[in-house]
């Protein structure tokens, strides 16, 4: 109270002001009487006054003392109070405190202050309210996650959502576990260098193929689709085909008339259709031969039935024709027997033909044609109005592919499209692909129909056959001898107009058919296209790693024993990404090393050896920074493998030893574990290559923040800083 | 002089009426039992029509009938197909391959016996 209670500095300077002035005043007043006076008189005043000049002082002083204590008091009533007022306004305003001014001073101050009161505690309601609306959201959102997570988690379908530049933002267990199945390596990464968050979804899927669907996806969307999916088949690298259908992931946007919603990225759904598929082709294969073979069989029967008819028929035909009935009716029964007996055969899944306009696949097949053979392509004469039934990608492929061939072989420099409803077959459009001069013999037409189909440079695994069957549609090559001509013609089914109904009720749908929980941050963070070098510390991907070695020097012969590995991504260690591999070294283990790291002879008998893990571990650190504690050592054993694996390891790479050097430069030790001692970071299973990896982790998420305080906030200046360090460790 | 018919197919369940009928009809009549030997046969035997079957070894109905046309000495030869490949695809795959006329198993031999009185101009 008393530092408050201080007494305001403008009284001072009031008071000392009357001051001054009533000596003014006083002096004024003797002036004025002395100079009426004679001199004598003067003298005679003087000298009686001079006697009681402290009478005058002790007047003057009292009267001092009046004006001070009234000042004091019209102070302390009228602007002290409002000075207090201010300040405690100021603390009220300026933080979170919340608390009753105290009522003081003269009525109008008081009144303020009540006002003020009032405003705080109007504000603190307000601030409440929010505060409720805030919580009440997130729960609903956190609730609305929650259920999602469920949602995917107990889904039997495999889901996997990706940004528009394919990053994985989200999976659940059954994807991960599909993945599984499709890692080339499954006993070494268990299919984690394929699935994570962050990671890469064109290491399953061609990019082309992605890109393919979305471009499809995006024209239905402006022509006013209400679910724009895209389906489409593929053969991944380990030899399974995986249905998968695309939705689109779009941008919520403001108001909900708006018809262009940019895309942020898309859902995919995936069926691991191999063994349908098998089924498929088995039951088509007896399909096939039933309905073929049957009607042969009776027309066998037929033509010998006919033949019987003739009344003059000998005895010996007539035993011949009896004959050829007997056994077409013993074989044909003996067929529907073998079926019978095949119970295997399931409900069949058909390849996903989509419907595009014939148009649209036209201008996009000029268009990849162009671009993939450099062979000038242009349409004549396509129909506007048709509709296809197609598994546009494949069938984009074959097309790509026979122009590609033709270029090549036949040194066809110009080719045209041509798509028309076939005069012949309803239902049935033929397209063909046309030159001019050359035609071709039986056998070469058989053999590109044949073939596996190699498109830029890439090997397929299908052949224009497989294609052709997949719409099953025909496919031939045919001479205008008049024009000097020549085309392949493929026959592909049109689709009905299910699509042109459901633009009309897309129409309607519009307004409601908003997907509902879009609301997670996870498409904000759209993959940058700077480089690597200016991208934020905080926003890169990393492979943390460590390896356990027979010794030290590599170009002696030391191998690699284990490979252990954690992710880094958006700041956040993910501990069930891991990667960890014991390797056969192919070579003894030196006892002198086991005890520090614990690997004994007998485990690593029957591991896959570092030509086998290197592949997978390339993988699982591909599109990533790689870290390690004294990276040198781990990279030179990598780097001296990379000429018989053909796998070059050149990532970005950061060093934790050299980081910590940057940050505390003035410490003995940059040991891992003695950094970790400095960080407090629990050591778990040091000298496990994983567990050394997840503490360098560890090590290098907390030296983040204090890179950052020194100023270094990039990839480029993290290097930068870690070289220079590393020439001022080598002087010493 | 009577017409000459080549008869191509690879079930001798089907030859055997055809080849049957065929003579019956006053036609002389040469088989065949796969797409190579119908080559061969048509350049041997120069028939005036043949009847082709898709389904065989060796080579298939389309790549004969493919090759017959391709070659301008064969020119006059009149292709009748006769498959068990029903589809219309298939349908259309050979009549623009060049067939004359194209006969799905099982058909009636009247109707094909009619269709090649046509096909030959000699109204029975």
């Amino acid at each position: 109270m008393s530092a408050q209670q201080k007494t305001d500095r403008r009284l001072w300077w009031l008071l000392g002001a009357a001051a001054a002035l009533s000596v003014l005043w006083l002096m004024a007043t003797i002036g004025l009487i002395g100079a009426t006076l004679e001199a004598d008189d003067r003298a005679t005043v003087w000298s009686l006054v001079g006697d009681r000049l402290v009478l005058i002082l002790l007047t003057w002083s009292a009267g001092m003392a009046a004006i001070a204590w009234g000042l004091k008091r019209w102070f302390d009533h009228w602007v002290t109070p409002s000075v207090q007022l201010a300040e405690e306004a100021q603390v009220v305003l300026r933080t979170d405190v919340v608390r009753a001014l105290p009522l003081k001073g003269n009525v109008e101050t008081r009144e303020l202050a009540r006002l003020f009161n009032q405003l705080v505690e109007q504000r603190e309601a307000l601030r409440r309210e929010m505060d409720e609306r805030v919580t009440e959201v997130a729960r609903g959102i956190e609730q609305e996650r929650g259920r999602l997570a469920a949602l995917m988690s107990e889904l039997t379908q495999s889901v996997v959502v990706c940004n528009l530049d394919g990053r994985i933002l989200l999976y659940n267990n059954r994807a991960r576990l599909q993945f599984k199945a499709l890692s080339q390596a499954p006993g070494v990464a268990g299919g984690a260098e394929i699935i994570g968050l962050g990671r890469s979804i064109y290491s399953v899927f061609d990019r082309k193929l992605v890109a393919h669907a979305l471009e499809n996806i995006q024209q239905r969307i402006l022509r006013g689709a209400s679910q724009p999916s895209a389906q489409f088949v593929t053969a991944t690298a380990s030899g399974q085909f995986l249905r998968v259908q695309m939705a689109p992931v779009r941008a919520p946007s403001g108001t909900p008339q708006e018809t262009t919603e940019a895309l942020t990225g898309f859902v995919l759904m995936l069926d691991n259709i191999t063994r349908d598929f098998e089924a498929e082709a088995a039951r088509d294969r007896v399909l096939h031969t039933l309905t073929e073979r049957s009607r042969a069989a009776l027309a066998n029967m037929q033509a010998a039935l006919d033949m019987l008819d003739y009344p003059d028929l000998e005895p010996a035909m007539r035993e011949r024709f009896l004959g050829v009935i007997r056994d077409e009716t013993r074989t044909l029964g003996q067929r529907i027997g073998e079926l019978e007996g095949d119970a295997t055969q399931t409900i069949q899944t058909r390849w996903p033909l989509e419907e595009m306009l014939g148009a649209d696949f036209v201008a996009a097949a000029l268009r990849r044609i162009e671009a993939v053979t450099g062979v000038s392509a242009s349409a004549s004469s396509v129909d506007p109005s048709l509709w296809l039934n197609v598994e546009s990608f494949s069938l984009l492929q074959a097309l790509v592919y026979l122009a590609g061939r033709l270029g090549d072989e036949f040194g066809v420099r110009v080719l045209h499209l041509r798509l028309a409803p076939d005069p012949s077959t309803k239902g049935k459009a033929h397209l063909d692909l046309v030159w001019s001069g050359q035609a071709m013999s039986t056998e070469t037409v058989m053999s590109w129909e044949m073939d596996a189909m190699t498109v830029g440079g890439e090997s397929t695994r299908l052949s224009v056959r497989d294609v052709i069957d997949r719409h099953n549609g025909a496919f031939w090559f045919e001479r205008e001898r008049q024009r000097h001509e020549a085309f392949f013609r493929f026959l592909l089914p049109v689709a009905t107009s299910v699509e042109q109904a459901q633009q009309a009720v897309a129409a309607v749908l519009q307004v409601s058919s908003r997907p509902e929980y879009y609301d997670f941050d996870l498409f904000k963070s759209t993959e940058l296209t700077r480089s690597l070098d200016d991208r934020r510390l905080v926003d890169l991907v990393y492979t943390v790693f460590d390896t356990e070695t027979t010794g030290l020097n590599p170009s002696q012969g030391d191998e690699i024993i284990q490979i252990g590995a954690a992710r880094i991504v958006n700041n956040k260690l993910l501990r069930q990404e891991c990667f960890e591999q014991l390797v056969d070294p192919q070579r003894p283990i030196p006892p002198e090393g086991i005890p520090i790291h614990g690997i004994q002879p007998e485990m690593v008998v029957g591991q896959p050896t570092i030509d086998q893990v290197l592949p997978a571990f390339h993988a699982f650190a591909q599109d990533t920074v790689l870290v390690a504690h004294n990276a040198a050592f781990d990279m030179r054993f990598l780097q001296l493998k990379e000429k018989r694996t053909g796998l070059s390891f050149d990532h970005p790479v950061l060093d934790t030893l050299l980081l910590s050097a940057v940050v505390h430069p003035h410490q003995d030790s940059h040991r891992l574990e003695a950094i970790a001692e400095r960080f407090n970071i629990t050591i778990i299973g040091r000298h496990t290559a994983l567990g050394d990896a997840i503490v360098t982790a560890e090590v290098l998420l907390r030296l983040i923040p204090l890179l950052a305080e020194k100023g270094i906030h990039t990839l480029g200046q993290a290097r930068e800083a870690a070289e220079k360090t590393y020439y001022a460790r080598l002087k010493y | 002089m009577s017409h000459k018919i080549l008869i191509v197919d690879d079930e001798p369940n089907i030859l055997v009426s055809l080849e049957f009928l065929m003579k019956r009809e006053g036609y002389q009549v040469v088989t065949a039992r796969d797409g190579q030997e119908a080559i061969e046969a048509i350049g041997r035997e120069q028939p005036d029509l043949v009847l082709l079957d898709v389904m065989m070894p060796v080579k298939t109905g389309f790549d004969v009938c493919h090759e017959v046309r391709a070659n301008d000495a064969y020119k006059g030869v009149i292709i009748v197909m006769l498959t068990a490949k029903g589809r219309d695809t298939d349908v259309a795959k050979g009549l623009a391959l060049g067939a004359n006329a194209y006969m799905t198993k099982p058909f009636s031999t009247r109707e094909l016996v009619q269709k090649i009185h046509e096909l030959l101009g000699d109204a029975a």
